[in-house]
């Protein structure tokens, strides 16, 4: 299912300067009995964001109003836990198409880029960074650039590149899925099924 | 004849690779595909928006467990969702031609006790589902992982997914195991050293005595669990133990077919001189009973330590003190004599009948602590059975214990079976995340050994005392 193509993004991001953020936390398991993928956005960092009473928590970033953007930066090992894809989702549906971390969970890195959010990853010091720039001023801007494979604080000129390997960027690039990419070897694979073993 | 050496994950990966996308993934062949009522109903959805059918439905098994009641499962489900969820699951099978176990039916469990149990899971296998702990069927020799909802679709409509080959990892575990240490204690521990991000990347091969001398169960319990360390999966050679748990099952092969599979499935192994890209070595004499103080499966500990301080540990200070705020404890305090509220066995880490013989071993002419409710979750109806009829049953209701029905239950609390805020918990389950058991709930891993011992006392205590 085709999403945005995604190539050059500047944008404002929302802090959260946490570590092992787990998908847990992302979307809390009593969220996943949906049949439908809409609304998770709503429910993103459930616990975090609300109160019992589903009052707002004033003190979580998502309800700081001088923080917005489609950018989201997160504490070293983000998306760890559960394979849940719902994360990415609430993720995406809340309104943010990338994530910088200095480190991701895999199957969270995968689940992203297979539904259109880019995972950059940067070294401790780069994410560092981000977050004075961020706290400096709220208004700070990153560019990500997919193409080049970059990331940069605007403000400073400060840049950092990122890795992503070269099929998915291609697919991110032209909003692509991985299962358009089957459909289109269907015959090679139920020659390959039938011949094997299982 | 002599070719180079090769790792058991490196002949099981390279007979199911399609095609190698330059720069890309692999399209990866999938030979066995499990779906649940909870990940598959948004695949089912895109399959029908691409108009695209199931490439083989006869490669998928369905049942459902992650949302369904443990008790009064003759009645009609309650929570309108999860009924929801149980009825598409009923529609998208019976419409695809998919096998379906649903709620009720006499092979009905949890997803990765159901598989092996009925021979579906065989050697050399690769194996998805949409569930983190699918690495459990790597016990039998399987690339088995977890996936998420746009692969589960992808399964169902290409029988294949993309995937970058993992590097390799092997975990050496030698030496003679005391008593009272299972194999939840050899994981607990494996995942307390290496961290829960240290094997990130890496798909792990369990190998030493200490895994050869263990029942099949015992082996998915500790496959199951490298998930927690970060690994997409982990797995075993098969051997002897293995084949004697296949022979015989339902799915499994039979007559010309078992030799000609057993003859494969003896070459399923890693070939001495093949190299790992890294690989740890532990002594399995080390081991003790273990138990989880924090909010990550890596902040375990042998059962008699004290709770290390944040220095002790190279994980971040600020997640560390947050982790023992939220659980309530402090540094260096110990963990045996703390009160706890719950005690909750099952799941696909340790909801197989050998743990519930663990559990019915120390709980045998004892009494259920007052302060103390527990759920005793089988994993299947196949379980079910084995522990009435094993007798089991009888200790347990003596005790002052009551049986549930199988499923998912309080492992991921998204039916009833939610432990209540601030209550402490000593789970066979695999996550302690917080709010994983339910918001607010205080979750500490264990071996069925040690919840039985906590079960009957009524705190975190040392099963090797309750050991005759
Ligand atoms: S018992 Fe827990 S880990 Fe296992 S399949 Fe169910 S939810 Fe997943």
């Amino acid at each position: 299912m085709a999403y945005d193509k995604f190539t050059v993004l500047k944008s404002t991001a929302v802090p959260l300067p946490i570590e092992n953020v787990d998908t847990d936390q992302i979307i809390p398991a009593r969220f996943l009995k949906a049949t439908k993928r809409e609304g998770f956005g709503d429910n993103l960092f459930r616990d975090w964001r609300y109160n019992g009473d589903d009052t707002p928590k004033t003190d979580f970033v998502l309800n700081n109003s001088i923080y917005s953007g489609k950018i989201l930066v997160g504490g070293k090992n983000f998306g760890s836990g559960s394979s849940r894809e719902h994360a990415a989702w609430a993720i995406y549906d809340y309104g943010f198409r990338c994530v910088v971390s200095s480190f991701f969970a895999d199957i969270f890195k995968n689940n992203s880029m297979n539904i259109g959010i880019l995972p950059v990853q940067v070294s401790d010091a780069f994410l560092h960074k981000i977050f004075s720039a961020i706290e400096a001023d709220p208004n700070a801007e990153l560019e990500v650039n997919l193409p080049e494979q970059t990331v940069t604080i605007l403000a400073t000129g400060e840049s950092e590149s990122f890795d992503i390997n070269g099929y998915k960027k291609h697919n991110l690039v032209n909003g692509f899925d991985d299962i358009d990419y089957l459909q289109a070897m269907r015959e090679e694979i139920v020659a390959f099924a039938q011949k094997s073993r299982y | 004849m002599s070719s180079k050496p090769t790792t058991l994950f490196d002949k099981v990966w390279d007979a199911h690779v399609v095609r190698d996308i330059q720069d890309g993934p692999d399209v990866f062949l999938i030979d066995r595909h499990f779906i649940h009522e909870v990940t598959s109903p948004v695949a089912f959805l895109g399959l029908k928006n691409r108009n695209v059918s199931v490439m083989f439905p006869e490669r998928t098994f369905a049942t459902a467990d992650h949302n369904t009641p443990t008790i009064n499962q003759h009645l009609p489900v309650q929570d309108p969702l999860s009924a929801n969820q149980l009825k598409a699951l009923e529609e998208n099978t019976a419409k695809h031609g998919i096998s379906h176990w649903g709620l009720g039916n006499p092979k009905n469990g949890i997803v990765h006790v159901v598989g092996p149990e009925n021979g579906i899971t065989l050697p050399g296998m690769t194996i998805v589902c949409g569930d983190s702990h699918t690495s459990t069927h790597g016990a039998f020799g399987c690339i088995a992982f977890g996936i998420g909802t746009s692969e589960v679709e992808m399964v169902l409509a290409s029988q294949c997914i993309m995937q970058p080959k993992p590097k390799k990892m092997r975990i050496n575990v030698n030496g003679e195991m005391h008593k009272g240490v299972t194999a939840k204690d050899v994981v607990l521990y494996i995942i307390s050293k290496l961290t829960a991000a240290g094997a990130t990347g890496y798909f792990v091969e369990y190998a030493g005595s200490v895994f050869e001398s263990m029942s099949m169960e015992g082996r998915m319990t500790v496959c199951n669990m490298s998930i927690e360390m970060g690994a997409r999966g982990g797995m075993i050679a098969p051997d002897e133990t293995t084949f004697n748990y296949i022979k015989g099952r339902e799915k499994a092969p039979t007559g010309q077919a078992w030799d000609d599979a057993l003859a494969y499935w003896k070459t399923l192994k890693t070939d001495e001189g093949a190299s790992f890209d890294i690989e740890h070595n532990y002594d399995g004499a080390e081991i003790e009973p273990m138990i989880t103080y924090g909010t990550n499966p890596g902040m375990g500990m042998g059962i008699t330590e004290l709770i290390p301080s944040a220095e002790d540990i190279d994980a971040g200070k600020a997640s560390f003190a947050k982790s023992l705020q939220y659980m309530g404890f402090h540094e260096k305090e110990p963990m045996l004599g703390k009160k706890i509220d719950y005690v909750f066995i099952g799941s696909c880490t340790n909801g197989r009948i050998e743990d519930f013989r663990a559990f019915a071993s120390i709980v045998k002419g004892r009494k259920k602590a007052d302060n103390v409710t527990a759920w005793v979750v089988p994993g299947s109806h196949v379980v079910e059975a084995q522990i009435r009829e094993e007798g089991i049953y009888d200790i347990l209701i003596e005790a002052g214990f009551e049986l549930r029905q199988p499923g998912c239950s309080a492992c991921l609390a998204m039916n009833d079976d939610k432990i209540p805020a601030g209550k402490y918990a000593v789970s066979t389950s695999n996550r302690n995340f917080e709010g994983r058991q339910g918001p607010g709930a205080r979750t500490l891993l264990a071996s069925p050994l040690v919840a039985a011992a906590a079960a009957v006392t009524g705190q975190v205590t040392d099963p090797r005392t309750l050991i005759a």
